[in-house]
């Protein structure tokens, strides 16, 4: 079985995003960039299934500008086969992020797709749900474990009221959660193999992908700042203020 | 064009995100469905007739819809959502799993975790853990959203009297199934919908200390949460995360009880009212965003705390 795992490059999770003068957008400019912390658990995941046997080959997808090959070459580092950059200009939406992927998941004929459940720059959590619907297959989102099991596949799921174990049929969609595994690190000897590793360059006219604007972005701006408040002395002094100055006792 | 909206419940309740997923689609026009899917779940549906604004339940009472299984719900309520402007669902994690589905089945994109209506096309939500917020207007003719509960108010449950008409279509997928659940059992409220929240960090040590927590939570008739260094410890389960990843919250009163403050958990609580810090490092980011903060020992500030209420 072939495992395809679509991984984003994203601004490092440390860094504390500035809302632009203008309101346009985020400043980017000179900011650490990596590989979303949700992707990389996901190509851990492919890797470990690959290790197991249960998987035989593993294949990483990044769409956008040629700079997120940086984050295939990451992937590859952490095992995985080979890679595909979809080039595009800019980072487009998550539809169509997910007729990219399903176009590619046509040619590529994976048992298992493998998705970060969220990216944290839009924070949209759509992408890996919206494919599963592309391609009418079944999905096991915010996974924290994943059992293949002949031809189906258990996952257990994080979900409000505590976890959920749901059973797909192969071939199927999983976004991982961050319980999942704990990413390897990638050792020096693994990151000079893979700039060796093949990665293939396509666009979305090859795929045969239209891309199509479903939103505009009118502002962004920044958050309303909270006022760091005061030092208490004593749990006393905390009991009076909620008492008497916050009222909220 | 009228509102689609998609009830959250567990085929014998109607639960609370559902009033405040109501309050947003009310800016958003003024007819509002609200659709009741699931298994056995007539009361369900009976409850949410009688909530303030909605004039229509649309009750699809189905094996299929029993799990809320994505599979089979998206493709039900894309077959409805077609005749409506808006397709409306509380970003839970029920509705985060079924409707970008739903918003690709239509071809349509989706705006997640809204915090405000600007206009019927125009809504702002946070990206970058909160650290930005974004106005966005969609460009397609159905609108496909999910709302952050806190961010809106919840409608009255009592006021209306709408009718409740049964949908036929049952759509099975045939591709997923359930096969079993474990659900943290609490007679606390709702960690999103409790007015105090007393959420414990990797400085709590263990799960039984998180003991020290409950009682004051239970003395002050609040929930407990955790941060995600908790949960991946394993002291306390998954369901009680609180951030950019788990759950967001807005209570009167949140208590951070030995919790760092990264970007990421502060993105979950930053919006309640008041935020108390216990923490022993005098350094620790949370002391940034916190009304009122204590630099103490946790296990001797918190019994101290609970003991003087
Ligand atoms: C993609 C991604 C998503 C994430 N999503 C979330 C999320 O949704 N929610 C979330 O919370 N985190 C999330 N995290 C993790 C986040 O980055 C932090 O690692 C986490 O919030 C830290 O938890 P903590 O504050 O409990 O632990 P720590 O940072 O280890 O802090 C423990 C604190 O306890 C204090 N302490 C220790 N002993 C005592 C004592 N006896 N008395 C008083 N104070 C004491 C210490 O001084 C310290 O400040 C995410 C991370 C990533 C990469
Ligand atoms: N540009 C992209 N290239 C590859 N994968 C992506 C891209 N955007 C999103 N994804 C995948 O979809 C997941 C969820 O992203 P989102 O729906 O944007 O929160 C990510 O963790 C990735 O696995």
């Amino acid at each position: 079985m072939k495992v395809l795992v679509a991984v984003k490059r994203v601004i490092d999770y440390n860094v504390k995003v500035r809302v632009k003068p203008d309101n346009s957008d985020v400043d980017l400019a000179n900011v650490k960039m990596a590989l979303n912390p949700f992707c990389e658990i996901a190509v851990e995941e492919a890797v470990r299934l690959k290790e197991s046997g249960a998987a035989s080959e593993v294949v990483v997808v990044s769409i956008g500008p040629k700079a997120c090959q940086e984050q295939i070459r990451t992937a590859l580092a952490l095992g995985a086969d080979r890679g595909i950059q979809i080039e595009t200009e800019e980072l487009p939406e998550s539809l169509n992020v997910a007729k990219l992927l399903a176009k590619v998941v046509e040619e590529e004929q994976p048992g298992l797709v493998i998705l970060g459940k969220q990216s944290i720059d839009a924070d949209n959590n759509q992408t890996g749900q919206m494919l599963g619907a592309l391609l009418n297959r079944p999905q096991g989102t915010f996974a924290s474990e994943v059992k293949i099991d002949g031809d189906s596949v258990n996952v257990t799921r994080e979900v409000d009221g505590g976890l959920q174990t749901l059973n797909l049929k192969l071939p199927a969609i999983v976004t991982t959660d961050l319980r999942l595994n704990e990413p390897r690190y990638a050792k020096l000897p693994d990151i000079m193999k893979a700039k060796r590793k093949p990665l293939d360059v396509k666009t979305p006219a090859d795929l045969g992908v239209e891309l199509k604007n479903h939103t505009r972005l009118l502002k962004v701006s920044a958050p309303a700042e909270r006022q760091a408040g005061i030092r208490v002395a004593s749990v006393d002094e905390l009991i009076d203020k909620l008492k008497n100055e916050a009222k909220v006792l | 064009m009228a509102i689609l909206i998609i009830a959250e419940h567990d085929n014998s309740t109607l639960k609370s995100a559902t009033l405040n997923t109501v309050t947003a689609a009310c800016q958003m026009g003024d007819e509002l469905h609200l659709l009741v899917a699931g298994e056995g779940c007539a009361a369900v549906a009976e409850a949410a007739a009688s909530v303030a604004g909605v004039s229509k339940v649309l009750l699809a009472d189905n094996a299929a819809y029993g799990r809320q299984l994505a599979e089979n719900l998206s493709l039900l309520i894309a077959e409805l959502g077609k005749d409506y402007s808006h397709v409306v669902a509380p970003a839970t994690t029920t509705g985060k799993n079924v409707m970008p589905r739903v918003a690709a089945l239509l071809d349509v994109g989706q705006i997640s975790d809204i915090i405000a209506v600007e206009a019927a096309d125009t809504f702002q939500r946070p990206i970058y853990a909160g650290n930005a917020i974004a106005t966005v207007q969609s460009l397609d003719s159905i609108k496909v959203i999910t709302v952050r509960g806190t961010a809106f108010d919840a409608a009255a449950s009592t006021g209306s009297s709408a009718s409740v008409d049964s949908v036929s279509p049952a759509h099975d997928a045939g591709t997923s199934a359930f096969v079993s659940e474990e659900m943290a059992k609490s007679d606390r409220p709702e960690l999103t919908a409790a007015s105090v929240v007393v959420s414990g960090g990797r400085g709590l040590g263990n799960g039984e200390n998180f003991a020290l927590l409950e009682s004051l939570a239970d003395k002050l008739g609040g929930a407990v949460g955790a941060s995600r260094a908790a949960v991946d410890a394993g002291f306390v389960p998954n369901d009680m995360q609180v951030g950019q990843t788990g759950k967001i919250v807005a209570p009167d009163i949140y208590f951070a009880v030995g919790i760092s403050g990264a970007i990421q958990h502060l993105a979950g609580m930053k919006d309640s009212k008041v935020i108390v810090a216990i923490n022993k490092d005098e350094e620790a980011p949370i002391f940034q965003v916190a009304d009122y903060s204590l630099v103490a020992d946790l296990f001797e500030a918190v019994p101290e705390l609970e003991s003087k209420l």
